[in-house]
């Protein structure tokens, strides 16, 4: 599997996200600890909200146009019926990779 | 029939009351004669304090000023003593041996400050602290000067804490142990004397004054048993009153320590009543000014053969020093089956002791944080039974009915007759019956009996009821916990962060044992909020606790972009402001300009990345973020005012320039809203917003508490001042109050409805320490938020940006 590399960690606040742009449309990082991000879905599927703008707690997000909270792991909305994409996401020392074919991608640029 | 003639001897606190209640009940009744030994009419006496220190001048605190004694017939006649009372002959001889009859006396002498018959003690200034006379000789002393001041109580601590506020040098010498011993335990008055040391005054506790030094006249020194001396150019003694009975005694009515009254306020002779210091009622005197109302309305009420007892209540004490906060009420001597409750924060100067006896609180005693000191007091007024919530009690009236305190056994061991709601009188028992009638959710019990139905304060003891009556056929609604993270109610996180010192969202989540790692999108909010409120400068905002719309300093959309609001200040704008608009409208493809419902234009639909660029375009042409999206200052709207209209009283329109200017970028609970109108046609619509002013002839129109959102309320009128400059501070003052108590998302409607109208009223308008004390706050909190967001943002536009693009590299 190919891994780009997006990014540095502390570009993203903690408890904060930042939006990458993908052939899959937009995905939002979440950063939920001091070393630990999830990859999902920037567009929430009730009317389409922006999540990462939402409030991340937890290792959940919830949506600001009308506050419905996801599971980063699942993707799953709680309470509601639901579901956003998920993508691989992993560290290396300070760096953001993100799944290459997950996204769209034949390869690493 | 001739009216009654009535002869008031006195013109003081306790007169001056009788007066307007008789004025006002029947102005015809009598004709009244004042006497004042003092050359001038009645005025606040307890308010000669501030006047000392420089905060307030002698014309603010009269209470009754000449135009008021014209238009009610009084006939004044101060700066002349009566020497004798002929009780037989029903009549008075004044100084000068004029003779005038009366029908009713009326007795107000007050009382005489004791001076201690020191060797020395009738030098030169030697003075006591009583009338505007003793006030203005210690006015004359600044920096240079020396002042020793006899006696550690409530008076002299004032009289010392006014003068050092004016550069004099100040020593108290006081014969006790500790400070204010009368009112405060030993922990307080140590913590008393440290806050009044840093203020540079010298205190000396158990000191012995021996005698007064003197050269040509004059007062030089101090000399205590000890031998030393100390060098003085005024000596204030203030060492304790006596009642002013002389009159009376001579004239042959009963005198004990004072003058002897009834339930009625009559003195052994059935036409001759006596109110205030001089009075000894039930073997009582008085030095504080709430029984003497009391006793006032009473005296009032028998001068027109009405019926009316007077009642002897407990009392409470403040001190009048800004910056020493202490409370005291009821009885806190050690004492067999007395136990003691007491929280320390040393950090933060807080000192609490509750004194129990049996399940009865007898005695309080608050230093440094004393906002509780009304409830407690009231316990021991009523004297509550509190053993069901003796674990929590210390925490305050917020954290009852918090769970630790396991609220609802508490609830259910009230008695039947406990009043559940203040406002509408309504008891326990009548509750639990409208439930047992059919009454089982809180509107059918409000319908029923009108619990809560007032400031809605008591509405989770009704639903503490409800439960303790139908068990599990009732649950508490979940929005008494502040979301699902936490058992713990908004007003017991508040509460906890102050008395626990939590400075940190951590803190938060460790010690009050949040369930959630970080919390949630409901908590982060609030606590971020109560945070900054509290420790402006430990703490410092959290943009990721915060609503997407404070954090990127604009309203998103349902799009997900962004509207943006530059301010006007006080709607005013410019061409060259305009212009700038426009040009930023069309380099960022706007698609909807439009005026706002305050006063200011909105660009709505601007992309995110874009939105540093646009605040760059408009901060060069001095344009700055309009919190349109804030839990803050959001605008004050004006009317043209007296720049143009005809009608205008004031500058409406450059009084909500200054009051926006002061305002902006402080973080409020809910969106603050403010008004300013030039007259009452009220053109700005200062009615109905948060706070909202309108500028009458005579000064400011002071209004809280209104709204035209979800809720339309019009304001109520919290003060009318005549300056501009007071209006302001008072202004400042409520916000600052909102800002510190108020639960988050509450607007300050919700706000008042829970703490009364009346309670601002007392500690934002009456209570002028208390006033410059929350302005001063809120000056500490602005010098961290009164900035441009915007202009923060701009420098690091690359976050608004995506991280990454890799659709452009697909495309390779
Ligand atoms: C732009 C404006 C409407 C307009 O085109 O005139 C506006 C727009 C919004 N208002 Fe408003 N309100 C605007 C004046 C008002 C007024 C009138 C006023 O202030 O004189 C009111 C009634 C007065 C009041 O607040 O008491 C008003 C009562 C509300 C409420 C109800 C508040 C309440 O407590 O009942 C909300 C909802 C809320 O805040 O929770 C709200 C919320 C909103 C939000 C922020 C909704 C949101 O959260 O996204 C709207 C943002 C739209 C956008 O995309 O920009 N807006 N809103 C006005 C901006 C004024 C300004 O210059 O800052
Ligand atoms: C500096 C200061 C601060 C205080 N602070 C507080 C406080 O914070 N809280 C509180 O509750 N209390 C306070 N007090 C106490 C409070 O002011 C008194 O309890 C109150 O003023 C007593 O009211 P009174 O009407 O009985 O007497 P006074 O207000 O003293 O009025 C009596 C008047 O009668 C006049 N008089 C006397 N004899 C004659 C005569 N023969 N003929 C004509 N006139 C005569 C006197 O000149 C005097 O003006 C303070 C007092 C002082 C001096
Ligand atoms: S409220 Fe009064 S001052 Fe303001 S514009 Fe209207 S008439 Fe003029
Ligand atoms: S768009 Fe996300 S909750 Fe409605």
């Amino acid at each position: 599997m190919s891994w780009i590399d997006i990014g540095h960690i502390d570009d993203i606040p903690l408890l904060g996200a930042r939006v990458v742009k993908t052939p899959v449309g937009c995905v939002a990082l979440f950063r939920t600890g001091k070393a630990e991000v999830f990859a999902a879905s920037n567009t929430c599927p009730h009317k389409r909200g922006p999540l990462s703008e939402g409030i991340v707690h937890g290792q959940k997000v919830t949506c600001p146009l009308h506050n419905w909270v996801f599971d980063l792991n699942t993707g799953l909305a709680q309470g509601e019926d639901g579901q956003i994409a998920v993508y691989p996401v992993r560290l290396d020392g300070g760096r953001i990779l993100l799944n290459a074919a997950a996204i769209g991608k034949r390869s690493a640029a | 029939m001739r009216k009654q003639r009535l002869i008031v001897i006195g013109a003081g606190m306790a007169s001056g009351r009788v007066l307007d209640h008789l004025i006002e009940a029947d102005p015809d009744a009598f004709d009244i004669t004042l006497f004042n030994a003092e050359p001038r009419g009645n005025y606040n006496r307890i308010m000669l304090s501030p006047v000392l220190a420089g905060d307030k001048s002698y014309e603010e605190i009269v209470t009754h000023d000449d135009a008021w004694y014209a238009t009610h017939n009084v006939a004044c006649r101060f700066g002349e003593a009566i020497a004798r009372v002929d009780t037989a002959a029903k009549a008075v001889t004044t100084q000068t041996g004029e003779v005038l009859a009366y029908d009713k006396l009326l007795l107000a002498t007050g009382s005489t400050p004791f001076i201690i018959p020191l060797p020395g003690h009738d030098l030169d200034g030697v003075i006591a602290y009583r009338d505007l006379e003793d006030t203005r000789k210690m006015m004359a002393m600044g920096p240079g000067n020396r002042v020793v001041v006899i006696g550690g109580g409530l008076l002299g601590l004032e009289a010392a804490a006014g003068m050092a506020a004016r550069g004099v040098d100040v020593t108290v010498v006081h014969i006790m142990g500790h400070l204010m011993e009368r009112q405060l335990d030993e922990t307080a008055g140590f913590l008393l004397r440290t806050s009044l040391e840093e203020k540079g005054i010298t205190i000396l506790c158990g000191a012995n004054s021996q005698q007064v030094l003197g050269a040509d006249g004059h007062v030089r020194a101090l000399r205590l048993d000890d031998g030393t001396e100390l060098p003085c150019d005024l000596l204030v003694m203030a060492v304790g009153i006596r009642p002013n009975a002389a009159l009376a005694q001579t004239a042959g009515l009963a005198v004990g320590k004072g003058i002897h009254v009834d339930d009625q306020m009559i003195t052994s002779d059935n036409d001759v009543l006596a109110v205030g210091e001089c009075v000894e009622h039930d073997g009582a005197l008085f030095g504080l000014v709430a029984p003497l109302y009391d006793q006032a309305k009473v005296a009032a009420q028998t001068l027109l053969g009405q019926q009316a007892a007077f009642t002897q209540k407990s009392l409470s004490t403040k001190l009048k020093v800004t910056g020493c906060d202490l409370f005291s009420a009821g009885d806190f001597a050690d004492g067999t089956g007395r136990e003691d409750i007491v929280f320390r924060d040393p950090a933060r100067g807080i000192y609490k002791r509750l004194v129990i006896e049996g399940d009865r609180l007898i005695g309080a005693v608050m230093y440094g944080d004393t906002a509780d000191g009304n409830w407690f007091f009231g316990l021991i007024r009523d004297a509550t039974p509190i053993e069901q919530m003796r674990e929590t009690l210390i925490f305050g009236p917020a954290y009852q009915g918090g769970t630790q305190s396991d609220p609802l056994s508490a609830v259910a061991a009230l008695p039947r007759d406990a009043e559940i709601c203040g406002c509408n009188g309504i008891c326990k028992g009548t509750i639990t019956d409208a439930i047992a009638g059919g009454a089982t959710d809180l509107v059918a019990v409000r319908t029923a009996t009108k619990a809560s139905a007032s400031c809605g304060t008591c509405t989770g003891l009704v639903e503490q009821l409800l439960q303790v009556t139908l068990g599990d056929a009732f649950t508490i609604p979940a929005s008494q916990t502040l979301c699902g993270c936490t058992t713990l109610s908004h007003e017991d996180v508040r509460r906890l962060i102050k008395s626990r010192a939590l400075q940190s969202q951590p803190a938060v989540w460790q010690e009050l044992g949040w369930s959630t790692p970080n919390g949630c999108h409901i908590c982060r909010p609030a606590v971020n909020y109560y945070l900054l409120a509290d420790w402006p400068l430990a703490y410092r905002d959290d943009p990721q606790s915060r609503f997407v719309n404070e954090r990127k300093h604009a309203n998103i959309q349902k799009d997900g972009k962004f509207s943006v609001v530059p301010r006007m200040w006080g709607g005013i704008t410019t061409p060259a402001q305009l212009r700038a608009i426009a040009d930023a409208a069309e380099r960022f493809d706007v698609p909807t300009v439009k005026v706002t419902g305050g006063q200011r234009i909105d660009l709505l639909g601007v992309k995110g990345p874009d939105l540093p660029l646009i605040w760059a375009d408009l901060n060069r042409a001095g344009l700055v973020s309009g919190h349109a999206y804030s839990k803050g200052l959001r605008t004050v709207k004006t009317c043209v005012g007296t720049d143009h209209c005809r009608f205008g009283t004031q500058d409406s329109t450059g009084l909500g320039i200054k009051l926006e200017k002061i305002l902006w970028g402080a973080w409020t609970p809910h969106k603050l809203k403010l008004a300013v109108s030039g007259c009452p046609r009220n053109c700005a619509e200062a009615t109905c917003k948060d706070i909202g002013v309108v500028c009458v002839d005579s000064g400011y129109q002071i209004g809280i508490g209104g709204a035209a959102g979800m809720d339309v309320k019009e304001t109520e009128l919290l003060a009318q001042v005549p300056s501009e400059e007071e209006a302001i501070e008072i202004v400042v003052a409520v916000t600052q109050a909102y800002r510190e108590g108020a639960r988050y998302l509450d607007r300050i409607y919700k706000w008042l409805g829970k703490v009364g109208l009346d309670w601002v009223n007392e500690t934002v308008v009456d209570d002028l320490e208390n006033r410059k004390a929350l302005v001063a706050r809120f000056e500490l909190s602005q010098s961290i938020y009164r900035k441009d967001p915007w202009a923060e943002h701009t420098v690091d536009a690359k976050k608004y940006a995506p991280l990454a693009d890799l659709t452009m590299e697909a495309a390779e």
